[in-house]
């Protein structure tokens, strides 16, 4: 193949069908942002050191910057732009929300799908294995508190529990 | 000081949340944009820190035609990046300082090929002797800042050390030392200068657009009008995004405007890592005279900062450094002597807390050395030398807030409890089992705004607009970066003009459209320029001719009556900072009201040894602070973690690897930060005594909490096994050569 020659494939993007060309040594993380224009998944050393790519692949959490776009033929990929269904957020965006566990935002997108393919593998994950299903992502704003309580909340309410953030959360202690 | 109802605000959400949790949110490398180049630095290589560059060669397997190259020469203005002194070059200039410095700049379309290209060019560096450690006098041949390499000497005098030291019954002495840190935003700094008309635009990453405009505006001689500097939404900053913005601004404009079109330039995290800025390293020494029973009567205190190869802002960090460094107590007699010194490393720079970490690890850390010396309990040594209402620090400013610090302190103290905790693990640790626990403490201040005269030097200007629909907009140059300042801002203007959060818009941060109310830095923006908002505020409501007490329908009403009379006009309230009164600053003799307001803090970390590895886990952790009024609970508990455990990261696991000046481990499978893994439960409790010139009472706190961690997890350390160490980061490999702890190890 000439350098600047494209491959194309064709594989499952947020539930659409999707068809794309590209540099055929392009990493998916490139792919997406650079051929198909969704800029939700950010890149923090394209190294696979800190997990801000990470997209799901068949449902698995994989760092988008070690993932050739070539090697997603034919396969199912989310990224943080399929996660809200139209205007309906998915729960995990909401606890997010509601409890501030995205301060800069920049690696939250990551966070968001490592704990939406924990929360399908296990509904209801304790503290350990929340931080273990998570260790791989870097956040350096949060100290990471909010994001464990942000996926308790929303694993709880995806169980159908009538779960409302901890008052001290939002309010502090008096 | 007990803590009132939550105020109207209490549980807004962040306004650009939405945004950034699906995906919408655009950092710069999102931006749309067409026909550009990308631009990449050629900098100095290894080994040489120090020397003449005399040869510049461009690899032959390089078509340079296709390339845009820019050097020192194609300056239109003076070559230095505009800061506190003019020293640094916006691209070297013959000669090298440190290694990485930047000495070329390439343009091309396509990435993969301007990769090549940059490791293509060889810079050939002569060498001369270079400093590399900042604790050792230079010699003569070394000299390249003044008579001495000092950068900086600053000195801050009370009452008479050399008596009351000769006088005092007990004398401890103690050096501590702390490493560089690396910020580790999870966002890379990045550029794209584009010339729009006669305009050159600049939209990037940063913390403060009219520094980078400044910069601009003097290296390319180009005047204000033909500048725009536009902040895009930034993925953490913690200081790294201070001043170092404005030599990328730099780059990317020289590239853009020899090109001639549009220019991105995002670092990889190993050009940023090694390149940028990190927090100082610095050496500390304490010579602390003390009555018998604890009571603090000579505090002698000599720091020492790196400074790196320029000047950058390393006055101003050993200026915060030396006002913090006697800690919140009272002294009569206080001498602390410090010098920033030149090194041929990579320039320190900002970073969250800007030399009061560093100061404020020695004195808790030193403060623990003293209880144990005087057989004396922690808190207790601290009860009693608390600062109080009436008293002064060591610049003499009477502190007189109503703040009750020794509250403070009783609360962390309780809901750590301390007390049954430290009598357990004695008995636990007393079974002599590989692992021990251990508890520590460490009480702190920090003070929000400025240094001294800074705020008043600063002017800061900042406008409220009435819209037409009764909305109002609120135009300041201070940024996002996920502290929190648009949401902070939205309550305060709401609040003020009993607005819901909806009809308040903040302006983005674009130098053509917003007044220049200040830096992003310093824990100024709640508490300084929301003050400001809130004066703004008051001034828009004068100009609708309405009372003081006008709040909500008749603000709206009245707005949108003004623009009805006034069609095609714009309504806009503006205000410029001013002094509180009572508030009095001698730059010459560095006495005076340093800040105008401290927060107060307490934190407690426990820790478990593993004497074995000498690795140890932080497992629980407690932040009690006053902070004077909480704006907005969810933010400040999160400002508060996140600070916590980036202080776990430089206590215990974040070093920089130095080799000729230059970080070697600049990976981040090397430089270790901490994970979800390493994180205990931190418990975050406020106390409020407002403070009358801050926004709704406000103080500063994003600083605050990286003050503390460092030297409240080394004295938990010393407390499980009995060692004594002075230095971080203490990792296991460092913890495991301490000799006290070999021998306790062994019995
Ligand atoms: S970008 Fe860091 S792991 Fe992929
Ligand atoms: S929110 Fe900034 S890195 Fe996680």
């Amino acid at each position: 193949m000439r350098p600047d020659s494209k491959a194309k494939i064709a594989f499952e993007l947020n539930g659409e069908p999707v068809e794309v060309a590209f540099a055929p040594h392009k990493t998916l993380l490139e792919v997406l942002r650079e051929d198909l224009a969704l800029t939700g998944t950010k890149h923090g050393c394209e190294l696979g050191e800190c997990g801000t790519c990470t997209v799901l692949l068949d449902g698995a959490p994989v760092l988008s910057c070690l993932v050739l776009g070539l090697a997603c033929e034919g396969r199912r990929v989310k990224t943080v732009e399929g996660l809200a269904q139209g205007s309906r957020l998915h729960p995990l965006q909401e606890a997010f929300a509601a409890l501030g566990a995205a301060q800069c935002g920049y690696c939250t997108p990551a966070f968001l799908l490592t704990a939406d393919a924990l929360l399908t593998d296990n509904p209801s994950p304790n503290r350990d294995d929340i931080k273990q299903a998570l260790s791989g992502n870097l956040c350096r704003c949060t100290g990471y508190i909010k994001i464990y309580e942000a996926v308790e909340l929303a694993a709880a309410r995806l169980r159908g529990e009538r779960a409302e953030p901890a008052r001290e959360s939002l309010y502090g202690s008096r | 000081m007990k803590r009132g109802p939550p105020s109207t605000g209490a549980a807004v959400q962040r306004r650009e949340g939405l945004a950034k949790l699906t995906g919408r949110e655009r950092y710069v490398d999102d931006l749309p944009l067409e026909d550009f180049l990308w631009g990449m630095t050629v900098r100095s290589p290894p080994p040489s820190p120090r020397g003449s560059i005399t040869a510049i060669r461009f690899g032959r397997d390089v078509d340079w035609s296709q390339f845009v190259v820019v050097d020192h020469r194609d300056l239109p203005g003076p070559n230095v990046v505009y800061l506190i002194e003019q020293d640094q070059p916006v691209l070297a200039a013959g000669v090298v300082r440190h290694v990485h410095e930047p000495v070329l700049l390439l343009a091309h379309p396509d990435r993969d090929a301007l990769r090549r290209a940059v490791h293509a060019v060889e810079v050939v560096v002569e060498p001369e002797a270079p400093v590399l450690d900042f604790r050792l006098p230079s010699r003569s041949d070394e000299i390249q800042y003044g008579p001495d390499n000092v950068l900086k000497h600053l000195r801050i005098e009370k009452g008479d050390v050399a008596r009351a030291l000769a006088q005092a019954p007990v004398v401890v002495e103690g050096e501590y030392e702390t490493g560089a840190q690396e910020h580790v935003y999870l966002e890379t700094q990045g550029m794209i200068a584009a010339l729009e008309g006669e305009v050159l635009v600049i939209r990037g990453s940063m913390q403060c657009p009219y520094y980078v405009l400044n910069a601009l505006k003097h290296a390319l001689a180009r005047d204000e009008t033909r500048l725009r500097v536009i902040q895009t939404p930034t993925g953490g900053g913690f200081g790294g995004k201070e001043e170092f913005p404005s030599h990328l601004a730099l780059h990317a404009a020289l590239l853009a405007l020899k090109a001639g079109r549009a220019v991105k330039m995002i670092y990889d995290r190993g050009e940023d890592m090694a390149a940028t800025t990190k927090r100082h390293p610095a050496r500390v020494r304490h010579r602390t005279g003390l009555t018998r029973d604890g009571r603090l009567l000579a505090q002698d205190i000599e720091v020492l900062l790196d400074g790196g190869a320029y000047v950058t802002l390393s006055p101003v960090v050993l200026s915060r450094g030396l006002i913090h460094a006697a800690g919140p107590y009272f002294c009569e007699n206080v001498r602390i002597d410090g010098r920033a010194v030149f090194t041929n490393a990579v320039p320190f720079g900002a970073f969250r807390g800007f030399g009061a970490p560093q100061t404020l690890f020695a004195c808790e850390r030193h403060m623990d050395v003293i209880a144990r010396t005087l057989g004396m309990d922690p808190a207790l040594l601290r009860r009693v030398n608390l600062i109080r209402d009436g008293q002064s620090t060591a610049t003499g400013q009477v502190i007189n807030d109503g703040s009750d610090r020794v509250a403070v302190l009783e609360r962390a103290l309780d809901v750590s409890g301390w007390r049954e905790k430290r009598r357990a693990h004695a008995a636990f640790n007393a079974a002599r089992a590989p692992v021990r626990r251990g508890l520590g403490l460490a009480t702190f201040y920090h003070g929000g705004g400025f240094t001294g005269g800074g705020e008043v030097y600063l002017k800061s200007r900042l406008q409220v607009a009435g819209l037409p629909d009764g909305r109002i907009e609120v135009r300041s140059a201070n940024i996002e970066m996920g502290q929190g300042t648009l949401t902070v801002f939205t309550q305060i203007a709401a609040d003020r003009l009993g607005l819901a959060p909806d009809a308040v818009v903040i302006a983005e941060a674009d130098t053509a459209r917003v007044p220049n109310s200040g830096p992003t830095v310093a824990s100024r923006t709640t508490m300084v320029v929301g003050r400001l908002v809130e004066r703004a505020c008051d001034d828009l409501r004068r100009r609708l001719g309405l009372s003081e007490s006008a709040r909500g329908d008749s603000v709206r009403a009245a707005l949108r009556d003004w623009h009805r009379a006034h069609p095609d006009q714009s309504l806009v309230g503006e205000v410029v900072y001013e002094k509180p009164p009572g508030i009095n600053w001698d730059d010459a003799t560095y006495r005076g009201d340093a800040y105008g307001a401290f927060a107060w803090a307490a934190y407690v970390a426990e820790v478990e040894v593993d004497l074995r590895t000498c690795a140890v886990r932080v497992t629980d952790f407690v932040a009690v602070q006053d902070i004077g009024k909480v704006i907005n609970e969810i933010l400040a508990r999160g400002q508060v973690q996140g600070g916590v455990v980036q202080g776990i990261g430089w206590a215990l696991m974040e070093e920089c690897k130095w080799q000729d000046g230059a970080m070697v481990n600049n990976q981040l499978t090397n430089y270790i930060i901490p994970t979800s893994d390493d994180v205990p439960p931190i418990r975050v409790a406020f106390l409020e005594t407002p403070y009358p010139h801050g926004a709704q009472g406000a103080k500063g706190l994003g600083e605050l909490p990286i003050d503390g961690p460092a030297p409240a997890i080394l004295n938990a350390i010393a407390e499980a096994t009995g060692a004594d160490p002075r230095t971080i980061p203490l990792t296991p490999e460092r913890l495991m050569t301490i000799a006290e702890f070999g021998m306790r190890n062994a019995e």
